[in-house]
């Protein structure tokens, strides 16, 4: 199970809690994936609504609170302070969106949020892209995990560059690695698990899924298929057919 | 004669008082304010008869109970418009109409020559919609005074204070969180605007991945734009993000709205239970009904009657607590 600053959570699956038709199907969404950890938006759900606060709690999971909706390294800051108050926990999920059309992060001041972050104790879990030097720079910043982007946030397009993933998970093979938006189906989520990494962090694909309990439950079982394909060691790709029965020694008949 | 006391003067007060009334009750009535206005969440409310859209979100229960909403409605006073809904989305959203589509029944696509054919000013601005042709919309501040003056011809009067007598109905929306813990305020933000240039004669809906909005018409050119969707509880202000958000909503609809009057700026809470569904709940002399959440002109008619079934031949409607998952 995967390890996030020496906290342990019991499933690779991280889910959202925006955007579900109720919370009472939110509440069995999370049943049903058993997910590990619950990401909060501290502006749209957080905030000042402590009976939403209560229902999060109820999920009796560990909460990572994002800095959602966030465009600047100050109002990044300032938010993660909040959600220290508020949640209880030095976890944040930092998000700094320079383009409100791609939600593309602005990974220059998310360094810089994510720098003046960890100083302040915090433990940032940074909405990156796959840029390995963004990446490295996260991880000199103070970061020990990295989040990279599947594709833009509630895109569902699955996982744009998996090259960028792979070659993300061979030059930090010991950081946490997490890929976070744009998975739309459990099959982007299992080979999200496929390549190495540590978790999926989803939402939109599950809430606004016609059935979400049902989608959670689907994500929950292809990620860990894809966990154990990759624990199995799978086969390379190769251009030639492999024949699976030996040619030589085959009766030749006629 | 049963001696009943109703609590608040919302939609949902108000419309079981309607119903005791129709079967031949006079129940008593206690609002502080004395009439219906902005001391009630519905007071801020879309007026949407729109079950059907609802689907989109809601469980299939809303769509059933719903359906009977607009007749309710039309049968006590209030004038209900009967155009139908439109569904619309920017082409780069289109995706968000094929969803919508999937999810919702009795509805009939539209080219931009069928939008345009439906409303005129809406020429050439979009290329694919969804008309939900049976739904309506009234405006809720004139359906709640149609009710009240309803009530008033029978003799039944809102006061404004006095302990309350025999059984009691709790419809004091999120006001009565004191005695339903489970309840919660999902917060609103919705906009009034006059734009006599912009002639629209139905409810729009335009679908955006993050935040979809509607544009009810209220007649004289003006326009109700909501609501935005907040678990948030709380502060009951408008944020200058929302009322950018609404107004963009607008001015992509149609940009003669950069003209428009803003009248009004509004925010309140909706009273929620987890389900997001409404609920009679007794204890002991009271019975709670509340949880109206976004559909209370869609669902009070419906709730209001179950009220009545349980008050005056003890039956166990549907939305009992009891009866709920």
């Amino acid at each position: 199970m995967p390890q996030f600053y020496g906290t342990t959570v019991d499933s690779p699956l991280m889910l959202g809690t925006a955007l579900y038709p109720s919370p009472a199907i939110m509440a069995q969404a999370f049943r049903a994936a058993n997910a590990g950890i619950a990401t909060v938006s501290l502006r749209r759900e957080g905030g000042a609504g402590q009976d939403f606060h209560r229902l999060i709690k109820e999920l009796a999971i560990p909460v990572l609170p994002n800095t959602a909706g966030c465009h600047s390294v100050r109002e990044a800051v300032t938010t993660a302070q909040m959600a220290r108050e508020l949640f209880d926990t030095p976890w944040i999920k930092l998000e700094v969106i320079r383009d409100d059309d791609t939600l593309c992060p602005d990974v220059i001041a998310l360094v810089e949020a994510a720098r003046l972050l960890s100083d302040d104790g915090f433990q940032v879990f940074p909405y990156c892209t796959e840029d390995l030097s963004v990446c490295g720079r996260l991880l000199d910043a103070g970061c020990q995990v990295l989040m990279p982007w599947g594709a833009p946030i509630g895109s569902g397009r699955g996982l744009n560059n998996p090259y960028g993933l792979r070659s993300l998970r061979a030059h930090f093979p010991d950081v946490p690695l997490v890929v976070d938006a744009g998975i739309g189906l459990p099959s982007h989520a299992a080979q999200a698990m496929e390549l190495g990494f540590d978790a999926v962090l989803l939402n939109t694909a599950v809430a606004k899924a016609g059935d979400p309990v049902a989608m959670a439950r689907a994500m929950a079982l292809a990620i860990e298929a894809g966990q154990l394909a990759h624990a199995a060691n799978p086969i390379e790709t190769r251009d030639m057919a492999a024949p699976s029965t030996p040619l030589f020694g085959m009766a030749v008949l006629g | 004669m049963t001696d009943i006391t109703i609590l608040g003067s919302g939609v949902m007060g108000l419309c079981i008082a309607t119903e005791l009334v129709a079967r031949g009750l006079a129940p008593r009535i206690i609002d502080p304010a004395g009439k219906p206005g902005a001391q009630a969440c519905s007071w801020r409310a879309g007026g949407m008869l729109a079950p059907y859209c609802e689907a989109e979100s809601a469980e299939p229960v809303v769509v059933r109970l719903g359906l009977g909403a607009a007749d309710w409605w039309q049968a006590h006073g209030a004038e209900v418009t009967r155009r139908g809904t439109l569904v619309l989305a920017p082409s780069r959203d289109r995706a968000e109409l094929d969803r919508f589509a999937r999810l919702t029944q009795s509805h009939r696509p539209l080219d931009a020559e069928a939008i345009a054919a439906l409303e005129p000013e809406l020429q050439g601005r979009f290329a694919r919609g969804l008309f939900f042709e049976t739904e309506a919309h009234l405006n809720p501040r004139a359906a709640l005074l149609a009710l009240r003056d309803r009530l008033a011809e029978a003799g039944i009067t809102i006061e404004t204070e006095g302990a309350p007598t025999g059984l009691i109905v709790d419809a004091r929306g999120l006001a009565a969180r004191d005695a339903l813990p489970d309840l919660r305020g999902v917060r609103g933000e919705m906009l009034v605007i006059r734009c006599p240039e912009v002639q629209i004669s139905r409810t729009v809906r335009l679908l955006h991945p993050r935040i979809p909005l509607y544009i009810v018409p209220r007649g004289d050119g003006i326009y109700m734009i909501g609501a935005t969707m907040l678990e948030t509880g709380g502060k009951y202000r408008v944020t200058a993000r929302s009322a950018v958000e609404m107004l963009s909503a607008a001015y992509t609809l149609h940009p003669g709205f950069a003209e428009a009057e803003i009248m009004e700026l509004g925010a309140d809470a909706r009273p929620a239970f987890p389900d997001n569904l409404p609920r009679l709940r007794r204890r002991g002399n009271t019975l709670f009904a509340n949880g109206l959440y976004r559909h209370g002109y869609l669902l009070a008619p419906a709730v209001a009657r179950m009220a009545a079934d349980h008050l005056l031949d003890g039956q166990t409607p549907e939305f009992m607590d009891e009866n709920h998952p």
